[in-house]
């Protein structure tokens, strides 16, 4: 196994040691991910191979590497390969876990590279020059000012949750703050761990335990596939019930432009802001104007006036 | 289900009740208990309803499971298999859209593709345990990354989703009624009686709880043993093929989240129903039960916001505990030795 690694490294040296030779003016970007394992992080895939693909044919000198990780030690060697193998410029990282992945990325920064770091933070500030990311708590705060156009005071909601994590805190503590002082009830909370069994079953027994709702948080779009599957199949669907879910599922945006009572709404949390921070490392080199900073992407909410935009029909997600 | 596992039971002093093999039913019945004093709406026919539908995925897979671990054997790959072989119907159901058109036919051949794929997948468990002479742990282990990252490779890291044509038709296979039971329920009683059947009344149910209790003793009684082992992976199979043509029409979607940890679900409904971990004692009937208790928990769970969430899998966890605690602690031995 090892060999065999150090005999692929090898190769790749040759391989770079000989292209580099007929461009020396060339800028390097590597752009680390973790590997896709869910609807989501393979959305993020196409859109960096998409903009990959874009970027390239708009400057010719311009090479961006990507690679994908299994795991948050796979993704630090392939940080390290990355610099001593490719001798990259500048550095896109969605890191795995922000812990781990701190002092590797520390490292790569200290070879001279532009950092941008997407969505999940580092554990230490002051590392990247570049941050893109989209907004948890402001996922939350849209989708809760968006309830409370659609509902009146007295009315019922329940809300399902993702995994128990960070995210999942945000999203949901800020939603609670905008609902607060609405008289919205929300009834309860469960965890769906964005899962669609997981949101069928949960949805199922909200129904059985409360006879009154009038409509449903459940944060995401896979959620909301088994909440509307659970809605269906006891026949509450009606009555001016919706589902708000997030994330921006491709399914999800066509049914909202088709004008789907039930799901009417999306708030965006897209997987394309991996294309986004490609843009702005590029610009770093490409562009006359500062690029340094913090770019905090909105929670847009995609309704079907604006769905067009956020549709991508060729994306896994 | 009492009456059939008391004979095999030494004369109890209770009064001919058998507190040990009662252990599930207890178990169960004082769940729904707690279940209806948290919430009444918890026996309302719409909840029981959904409960039994639930069950019976984790309840026909969990009456495979109890072959192979009565046979000494265990199959940790059951959950990737549902998930790969729910995957490849749709894709294969999807493709056959241009020449059969949207109708059964196409759905008759995704069930078929799905039967062909879990006696094969079990066929393969079976004979790298026994052919190969690799432990069961190890071979199903294997099996269950390899379908774990094959349906991942199939969706392309993303969802499988059925031709929304297809899933009107299929649709009712989850969703309708016959006779007041939802199919999935039907499906389950059917797989329970014949695996009692053939667990109690069949020289097949013998010989795998001979060779789980003996192999060597088991060989030497002139039993085929490879084969016997071959086949309760062979059923499983089966098992988690007839589960997967249930479960697709529910959400008409695979993915690699699909039927994560249900190996596990599985082997506690198992062993939650009182068949031995170690082989060599299976009781189908204790099998079912032990489904309908993992499913309930869950269930009561939901209706419950005394129980912090994050402490659900806590819940779990001491529910299991104590339903084996239940049948396999000392508490009522004393009153019946001689």
């Amino acid at each position: 196994m090892k060999t065999f690694t150090k005999i692929g490294a090898l190769a790749t040296v040759a391989t770079i040691a000989l292209t580099g030779w007929a461009s020396a003016e060339t800028i390097k970007i590597g752009v680390s991910y973790p590997t896709p394992t869910h609807a989501w992080a393979a959305g993020m895939n196409w859109h960096a191979e998409k903009a990959e693909e874009r970027l390239e044919a708009l400057y010719p000198d311009v090479d961006l590497i990507l690679v994908n990780s299994p795991d948050p030690s796979a993704q630090a060697s392939a940080l390290e390969d990355l610099v001593s193998v490719h001798g990259i410029d500048a550095l896109v990282v969605l890191p795995f876990e922000s812990e781990p992945l701190t002092d590797p990325v520390l490292n790569v920064k200290k070879s001279g590279a532009l950092i941008t770091v997407v969505d999940r933070g580092l554990s230490q500030p002051g590392i990247e020059d570049i941050y893109v990311a989209g907004n948890n708590p402001e996922l939350g705060r849209v989708s809760a000012e968006y309830m409370k156009t659609r509902l009146k005071d007295g009315d019922n909601i329940v809300v399902l949750r993702g995994i128990p994590t960070l995210i999942d805190n945000e999203r949901f503590d800020a939603f609670m703050a905008e609902i607060e002082g609405s008289g919205i009830n929300v009834l309860d909370h469960k965890h769906a761990n964005w899962n669609r069994d997981d949101g069928f079953e949960v949805m199922q027994d909200f129904l059985s335990r409360f006879p009154d709702i009038d409509a449903v948080w459940a944060q995401d779009d896979d959620i909301a596939i088994g909440v509307v599957a659970a809605l269906k199949q006891a026949g509450r669907d009606g009555n001016g019930m919706f589902v708000v879910g997030g994330a921006g599922m491709k399914e999800t945006i066509k049914g909202i432009m088709d004008g789907n009572e039930l799901v009417p709404v999306d708030v965006l949390y897209p997987p394309a802001m991996i294309a986004t921070a490609m843009d702005v490392t590029v610009s770093a080199f490409k562009s006359n104007g500062p690029v340094a900073g913090r770019y905090i992407l909105g929670a847009t909410l995609i309704t079907p006036e604006n769905a067009a935009s956020f549709y991508f029909p060729d994306s896994p997600f | 289900m009492t009456e059939t596992t008391m004979s095999s039971a030494k004369p109890s002093i209770l009064r001919g009740f058998d507190l040990k093999t009662a252990g599930p039913a207890i178990a169960l019945l004082i769940l729904c208990v707690i279940g209806f004093l948290l919430n009444p709406a918890f026996l309302s026919e719409g909840n029981i309803t959904n409960l039994l539908t639930r069950s019976a995925f984790i309840g026909i897979i969990a009456v495979g499971a109890t072959f192979v671990i009565t046979a000494g054997g265990i199959d940790l790959s059951v959950g990737s298999m549902a998930a790969v072989i729910a995957g490849v119907m749709i894709i294969v159901m999807n493709s056959a859209v241009d020449t059969f058109g949207t109708g059964v036919t196409t759905v008759l051949i995704g069930c078929g593709c799905s039967i062909i794929l879990g006696l094969g997948a079990g066929l393969v468990n079976g004979l790298l345990t026994t052919k190969g002479k690799i432990e069961a742990f190890i071979v199903t282990l294997g099996t269950m990354g390899i379908y774990r990252s094959l349906v991942t490779y199939f969706a392309d890291g993303g969802t499988l989703s059925l031709n929304y044509d297809i899933r009107g038709v299929y649709r009712p296979v989850y969703y309708d009624s016959f006779f007041g039971l939802p199919i999935p329920v039907w499906v389950f009683i059917i797989v329970s009686i014949a695996g009692w059947f053939l667990m109690n009344r069949t020289a097949f149910g013998r010989y795998c709880t001979a060779i789980g209790s003996n192999e060597s003793v088991a060989k030497y009684s002139a039993i085929k043993v490879d084969r016997v082992k071959t086949l309760t992976y062979v059923i499983q199979g089966v098992c988690v093929s007839l589960a997967t043509i249930i479960y697709v029409p529910r959400l008409g979607s695979a993915s690699s989240t699909t039927g994560v940890l249900w190996e596990l679900e599985a082997i506690a409904a198992v062993i939650i129903g009182g068949t031995v971990l170690k082989g060599g004692y299976g009781r189908i009937g204790g099998t079912i039960l032990g489904a309908l208790i993992l499913t309930t928990i869950g269930n009561i769970l939901n209706f419950t916001d005394m129980i912090s969430n994050y402490l659900n899998g806590t819940m779990q966890g001491l529910i299991i505990i104590v339903a084996v605690w239940l049948q396999r602690g000392d508490w009522g031995r004393s009153k019946s030795a001689d």
